[in-house]
């Protein structure tokens, strides 16, 4: 019975991933994937991933699909009317067509060939969990075990951040990204209104619980994301400019305390990031707290793009 | 192999191996920037659900699945979302430019726009 | 008591469902867009509250059950708001240009 529900499940992403690779219309491709990203979050929940499913249903379904269809729109107003069907190449085609299927055939023998009994670090990530003051293993994992990971990754979004901003026009520099629609209709309005205080609401239970069960930094971060987009869209508060003194503190704090607890780490317990025992729960939450700060900001600036309004005088 | 000896976890890195193998086309073989960056989304995600099915197979100690892999593809859908963040707005700088959405060279008697 | 829930649970969970079906059987059947719109929000709303109310003697909490509610509440809010997006849309569309 739960076979059946899996196999339907790989059947529809299968499916919906052809369709991407097969429609003609760009538009057609993104709610496609959005609808993908989707059943890809139940299908991590059917893996026992629960953290990466809320991951993956906030960011892949939803605020990349955001992200594409803006795009899309971008596209399709500048491109008029000369839209004529583009088609490849037939002898490239398959040539494509025969490499990635080589791809996916020695990915799937890898698969098949898995050792068993399977590696996992599974018991001594729960052997050393009491010393973190934690209870969910991949927040021990993300925060403490790999930590150095988690750093490095947020200073890779800053670094996206960073080169989206570098492809500011010169007269532009240091203004705002418009997001507002022309004339945002009213029932968008209206959610904007409404839905921010429960998203804050589940972003902040999301970062608390994280500590313990399901949930964490990145799930909060990009909920948090999602509403402050949905205000900007409806142009209920205009997205920031990009050279305001608060928004770069904002979004270079949390990266910035984390080295500095890292570094901390080296005086009083031994070691980059390593945390003193009694204060480990601690330092994390106040990690998580200021992450969430930084994570949310820097997604919604990454959707956001590079700034297309002049800086106010 | 029969079908009652096919674990869930299998089950999933199969089809994460065919994702991978559908994202890869995309990017290889479709003409347009955009196409191509919703391929690279499917390539990734495929390649997660691979690490997924790594995972579900490490479930041990009480625990549904191995950690570590998880976190680590946590890690990789943002990091995977900035990259497409960037791509995203180097497209749409070449667009304003160029007028073009794809990196094949122009079809003959089209001219590129010049304004802006 | 607790055969009665289940069966409660069985009997709602399984109205639920096909109220979900007949919603799908309206997207892919019905002509236009309109009448698409209302299949799909019929399933959204009541094919969810039923599951919804079917699960919550299933529930061991209060906290749970909220949670439960919740969740049917904020569905309602999106797919009433993307029905009305679309609506108006298709609106502007045909009277505007």
């Amino acid at each position: 019975m739960n076979l059946l529900l899996d196999l339907a499940l790989v059947a529809w992403l299968v499916v919906l991933a052809l369709h991407v690779a097969r429609t003609g219309d760009d538009r057609n491709a993104i709610v496609a994937f959005i609808a993908f990203g989707l059943l890809l979050g139940l299908a991590w929940t059917r893996l026992g991933a629960i953290d990466v499913a809320l991951t993956e249903a906030a960011i892949g379904g939803g605020i990349t699909g955001l992200l594409l269809l803006r795009a899309e729109a971008h596209l399709r107003r500048g491109r008029q009317a000369d839209g004529a069907p583009r088609q490849g190449g037939g002898a490239k085609t398959i040539v494509a067509a025969l490499a990635s299927a080589v791809v996916a055939l020695g990915l799937g023998l890898a698969v098949l060939a898995f050792p068993s009994p399977a590696p996992t670090l599974a018991q001594p990530a729960l052997a050393a969990i009491d010393a973190t003051g934690l209870g969910n293993p991949v927040t021990a994992v993300l925060l403490a075990y790999r930590a150095l990971d988690t750093l490095l990754e947020k200073v890779v979004v800053l670094l996206a951040l960073l080169g989206v901003w570098a492809l500011t026009p010169d007269n532009l520099w240091g203004g705002a990204p418009e997001l507002k629609e022309a004339n945002p209709p009213q029932p968008l309005l209206y959610l904007a209104r409404t839905l921010p205080p429960f998203g804050v609401l589940i972003a902040v239970y999301m970062v608390w619980v994280g500590a313990d069960a399901p949930g964490g930094t990145f799930q909060a971060g990009s909920i948090l994301a999602a509403m402050w987009l949905l205000v900007m869209l409806a142009g209920l508060s205009p997205a920031p400019e990009t050279r305001s003194r608060l928004l770069r503190l904002l979004l270079v704090g949390g990266p910035a305390l984390f080295f500095a607890i890292g570094f901390l780490g080296f005086a009083v317990a031994g070691g980059f990031l390593a945390y003193p025992k009694p204060l480990a729960k601690a330092l994390i939450v106040g990690i998580e707290a200021a992450l969430t700060v930084a994570i949310a900001l820097a997604l919604g600036l990454l959707v956001a793009g590079p700034s297309n309004k002049a800086p106010a005088r | 192999m029969t079908l009652a000896a096919l674990d869930s976890a299998t089950l999933f890195g199969l089809c994460g191996a065919a994702l991978a193998g559908i994202g890869l086309f995309v990017v290889i073989a479709h003409p347009g920037l955009l196409r191509r960056l919703v391929g690279f989304n499917i390539l990734g995600a495929g390649i997660f659900m691979v690490f997924g099915a790594v995972a579900r197979r490490g479930a041990a100690a009480g625990l549904p699945g191995d950690p570590v892999p998880q976190a680590m593809v946590i890690t990789g859908i943002v990091v995977a979302f900035s990259a497409s963040a960037l791509a995203v707005a180097l497209l749409r700088r070449l667009f304003d430019l160029t007028g073009r959405d794809s990196l094949e060279p122009p079809a003959a008697g089209k001219t590129p726009r010049a304004e802006s | 008591m607790s055969a009665l829930a289940d069966l409660f649970t069985l009997v709602m969970v399984a109205g639920g469902a096909l109220l979900f079906l007949a919603g799908t059987l309206g997207l892919l059947r019905f002509p236009d867009t309109l009448s698409r719109l209302h299949a799909l929000s019929k399933a959204d709303n009541l094919g969810l509250g039923l599951i919804v109310l079917g699960l919550l003697p299933q529930v061991g909490s209060i906290a749970g059950g909220l949670k439960l509610v919740c969740v049917w509440l904020l569905a309602q809010l999106s797919a009433a708001t993307a029905s009305q997006l679309i609506a108006g849309a298709l609106h502007r569309r045909k009277s505007g240009r």
